[in-house]
């Protein structure tokens, strides 16, 4: 059995955005002063530098940018998974998050696909998001 | 003001390589620097800036100033990848033409072969990116081969003839571990590390340090090895993990060369030699588009039938660079003793016949630091 996955020390915003997550919500940001969406949540906007704003729940759907299966761990926590396949994926909303993709044959992964969000409880107090092939 | 043709590589030296035979990173990086100092004709008291950057030590310029028992009055530990050292290039030449230093040495050690061929790093993970297994650094270059692949129409047997080129040059360097050479069917294959890059995609993990030595031109003059001139430096960056790297296919080496061409007076058809980042497959090829040697997308067709391998039209890597011939972690040091060595025409066997103006480019991370220098022979 392999051990525990790697559980990141979260600080800040991180912890918005991973109790989002373990709400279901995969969340991103929107400047309330110039409209500016931003990924990951920061404490100042991308573009115009400003501290308001606000956290938005995505509707989870988007196409893959680009992704890499994994033939080889990248770390021991990993090794009963392989071959494993990490996303970046752009959403709708026009942010873009990276992830691993499930319920998908390594072979059948390809730029511009259709997917979706889901949420997995890594442990009672962690969840990640992960996509899947989108249900259409 | 322009630090174009201040400066000059006075000494330049490579320690031992492949493996350190119970050396450590730091001993490494003061075998090498012994050696330049020797090339040059200086000695350590003369050394008055310290520049270097390491994977094993969080303030490494501290610990060679201990280690070696030299007191520098100006110090420069930028860390951006394994680019650093050709970044250090321009900060030793702004520091050495505003007078806050006269004799620079640029260091780097590592022993990532002895550590069981695993990369050594101290970098932080980004918390988005730590939950889903990524492989550092070469699950980011699949995800930017796998890009470059659906836009432009790359594939995996272009991408190995980059590796079947660097072979080739490597079999010209005696120093070099595999004497033997490599076929495209040899890597496509090779065993699949993460899609769509190959074991024989990735560069060797080996030990190496190497150090150069840095001057004025004047203060060169009086010194007896051959100065190799510091014509243009650039250097550009905008993002640090795969995630922030809007654009997958192109860089801001894009930038860099841009700035160091523009300094220089050069573009891409005056270089004689040309030394590139290749960590992997993929990221020597979109270097190549990025600096200029081909349009964007091209990249692919433009290195096949041997176009970059020994007597193409471009000499890129011609010691067998990371992929064959030596990869501590950090490249970029030796991409520029390389040069050094071709513009000193001390390459030997792979000697480019009369080379006078060499490209170097280095990036870091997941071609997210960028720096690019034209050295040469002759004063600007």
């Amino acid at each position: 059995m392999a051990a525990t996955k790697p559980i990141p020390t979260l600080r800040g915003e991180e912890k918005v955005y991973f109790e989002e997550a373990k709400n279901g919500r995969l969340v991103y940001q929107l400047c309330r002063d110039c409209a500016q969406r931003i990924f990951y949540p920061r404490t100042v906007c991308t573009n115009c530098m400003s501290e308001n704003l606000e956290y938005v729940a995505s509707a989870g759907k988007g196409t893959i940018y680009s992704f890499t299966t994994l033939h080889v761990p990248g770390h021991p926590e990993f090794a009963d998974d392989v071959p494993y396949t990490v996303v970046l994926v752009d959403l709708e909303e026009g942010v873009r998050v990276l992830a691993d993709l499930v319920d998908c044959d390594p072979d059948d992964v390809k730029v511009g696909m259709s997917v979706e969000v889901l949420f997995e409880a890594v442990t009672e107090d962690f969840t990640v998001p992960r996509f899947r092939p989108s249900a259409q | 003001m322009s630090i174009r043709d201040t400066v000059a590589i006075v000494g330049a030296a490579e320690s031992d390589v492949w493996e350190s035979q119970g050396r450590s990173p730091i001993g490494l990086m003061a075998q090498a620097i012994k050696r330049a100092l020797d090339d040059a004709g200086l000695r350590k008291d003369d050394v008055d800036g310290l520049f270097t950057a390491s994977s094993y030590y969080h303030m490494p310029a501290l610990n060679l100033s201990e280690y070696l028992k030299i007191f520098p009055r100006y110090v420069d530990s930028t860390t951006i990848g394994g680019c650093s050292f050709v970044s250090h290039i321009q900060h030793a030449a702004a520091a050495i033409q505003a007078g806050l230093c006269e004799v620079a040495v640029i260091a780097y050690g590592s022993t990532q072969r002895s550590d069981r061929g695993k990369l050594v790093s101290m970098a932080e993970w980004l918390p988005y990116e730590e939950p889903y297994g990524l492989q550092h650094p070469i699950s980011s270059f699949g995800m930017i081969a796998h890009r470059h692949m659906a836009e432009y129409g790359t594939t995996s047997e272009q991408l190995a003839e980059i590796a079947v080129s660097a072979r080739q040059w490597a079999m010209k360097n005696p120093k070099a571990p595999y004497p033997r050479p490599l076929t495209v069917e040899d890597v496509v294959s090779s065993r699949m590390v993460s899609s769509p890059l190959h074991k024989f995609d990735c560069c060797l993990v080996t030990d190496g340090g190497g150090a150069m030595v840095i001057t004025s031109v004047d203060r060169a003059k009086d010194l007896n090895s051959k100065p190799i001139y510091v014509l243009g430096a650039g250097e550009a960056a905008n993002h640090r993990n795969i995630l922030g790297m809007d654009d997958l296919t192109t860089t801001e080496a894009v930038s860099s060369s841009q700035r160091a061409y523009a300094m220089a007076g050069v573009g891409p058809a005056d270089f004689d030699t040309v030394h590139v980042y290749d960590a992997f497959t993929i990221s020597a090829l979109i270097q190549l588009e990025d600096l200029g040697f081909c349009k964007k997308g091209e990249g692919g067709s433009f290195v096949e039938n041997g176009r970059i391998a020994p007597g193409g039209e471009l000499p890129v890597n011609t010691n067998g660079g990371g992929l064959s011939y030596c990869h501590p972690g950090m490249l970029s040091m030796f991409l520029l003793l390389e040069a050094v060595a071709q513009l000193r025409d001390e390459a030997g066997e792979r000697q480019i016949p009369d080379a006078q103006l060499s490209l170097v480019h280095g990036m870091g991370g997941a071609l997210a630091g960028h720096a690019t220098a034209v050295l040469s022979n002759r004063r600007g």
